[in-house]
């Protein structure tokens, strides 16, 4: 009888075997690695804006609050981006000849908005309401990182689902004191999870219910 | 050995093709709906959030009640402010303040906050509470300035509800009080706790030694 098989054929039987089961593991493996890897979530590339605006002078150096800008965050889903009317109330005053600062006072005498890069966004099935969170003790440097330290304002977490669900999963490691919310310099103590779940108490969150599809999807 | 029949080939590759196609479903990612503060190519100026046609009113927001909504009945300010004075009103107009008014006017609101320490160029300095003219004024003339903004100062309409814009106005009466207040003024229970601390600073200035800080520092340094 003819020899069915040559001698390479053991080589590549083996070869084959062995890509056979690695190939789908580092396809995986690198799938995976792409998708959070900052080249998909843009975290931490700050992104061009038409006016390099930086909170780190005036939340950290000038101290103004974040509700001064963004006025709606205690009322509606939106946390909401300033009118150029809130710059110009200051900039009519400072900065008036700055040439960083033309395309403000051209919006303001336009009436055109200015236009801003979006940084920080979910899909459109996400219903995501700022409101709730911040009458709830989630703090603004929770999801948005450091804020106060952004010269340029970058993406700070991923806001991929499974980043969501760790803090609706356990609320109590990530709550604070609703006084604090605002603060951007507040850290957690080191007992932060026992008095987490006092707090979770205190403000009736029903950790039960925060993981329901119908809790952010419609 | 026969080679494989072609249609079981092509049975056993669709599922992996159909797998490759569900990369490129973003339909629901992208739903054809306006969005507050996005782009839309719907309206002309390309953005989802427009402003309502002037005189627009929405239901239940007609504004009747002139006092509240312009701190004045036919033209004459108002001295009572039409919000309930207790601690609850003056600590929400205590946070406001501190948000939206310090920074300019400062912490006591002596015109001496953080924006006009740093704004060198300033042609005119932010207002001082601390004189007879605003410590006489009727209470609805800080709403109005408040709603309709005052010489250099814009409107902080847009960023403060009526409603608060009246605890702004009774914290600022506190502020006025505070800087002003005589030790006849203290309970008497309560007066032998100021004895050490001698007379209260001169009415109308910034105690002494004191930097306002409220409308914020260089906090860096002292990071929790």
């Amino acid at each position: 009888m003819r020899q069915l098989f040559p001698p390479a054929s053991n080589t590549i039987a083996r070869v084959s075997l062995t890509l056979g089961l690695l190939l789908p593991a580092v396809a995986l493996l690198a799938g995976s690695a792409i998708s959070r890897a900052p080249y998909n979530t843009k975290v931490d590339i700050p992104l061009d804006q038409p006016v390099p605006f930086s909170h780190e002078h005036h939340v950290n150096e000038l101290g103004l609050d974040c509700q001064y800008c963004h006025t709606s965050v205690e009322k509606g889903p939106k946390a909401g981006l300033p009118p150029t009317h809130t710059c110009m109330g200051c900039h009519s005053q400072i900065w008036t000849n700055s040439p960083l600062l033309e395309p403000v006072r051209k919006s303001f005498q336009t009436g055109e908005p200015i236009k801003w890069n979006l940084v920080n966004s979910v899909p459109d099935f996400v219903y995501f309401d700022h409101s709730i969170h911040v009458k709830k003790g989630i703090g603004c440097t929770e999801c948005h990182g450091p804020v106060h330290e952004m010269q340029i304002t970058y993406k700070a977490k991923p806001f991929h689902m499974a980043w969501c669900l760790q803090c609706h999963r356990k609320p109590e490691e990530f709550i604070r004191p609703k006084e604090e919310v605002m603060n951007p310099h507040y850290s957690h103590p080191k007992n932060h999870v026992e008095v987490g779940r006092k707090l979770v108490d205190e403000y009736g969150i029903k950790v039960e219910q925060l993981t329901d599809c119908s809790i952010c999807h419609r | 050995m026969r080679a494989p029949d072609r249609r079981y080939v092509a049975a056993a590759l669709a599922p992996l093709a159909l797998l490759a196609l569900t990369g490129c479903h973003v339909d629901m990612w992208r739903q054809p709906k306006l969005i507050a503060e996005h782009e839309n190519a719907f309206f002309k100026d390309g953005s989802a959030s427009q402003l309502p046609p002037p005189g627009t009113i929405a239901r239940g927001a007609l504004r009747e009640n002139e006092a509240f909504y312009t701190g004045a009945v036919q033209g004459n300010l108002i001295e009572e402010p039409p919000v309930p004075i207790n601690r609850e009103t003056i600590e929400r107009g205590r946070k406001q303040f501190g948000i939206h008014c310090a920074p300019c006017h400062g912490s006591l609101g002596y015109g001496n906050g953080m924006i006009a320490q740093r704004g060198l160029a300033m042609r005119r300095t932010p207002g001082n509470y601390h004189t007879d003219r605003l410590r006489e004024m009727p209470i609805g003339y800080f709403y109005d300035v408040i709603t309709n903004g005052a010489g250099v100062m814009f409107s902080a309409a847009a960023r403060v509800e009526p409603e608060d814009r009246w605890k702004i106005a009774v914290y600022i009466r506190v502020l006025q009080l505070s800087q002003h207040a005589k030790l006849s003024d203290v309970p008497a229970a309560e007066r032998e706790k100021l004895g050490a601390h001698g007379a209260p600073p001169e009415a109308g200035s910034p105690p002494a030694g004191q930097t306002d800080l409220s409308g914020g520092s260089d906090r860096r340094g002292e990071q929790r």
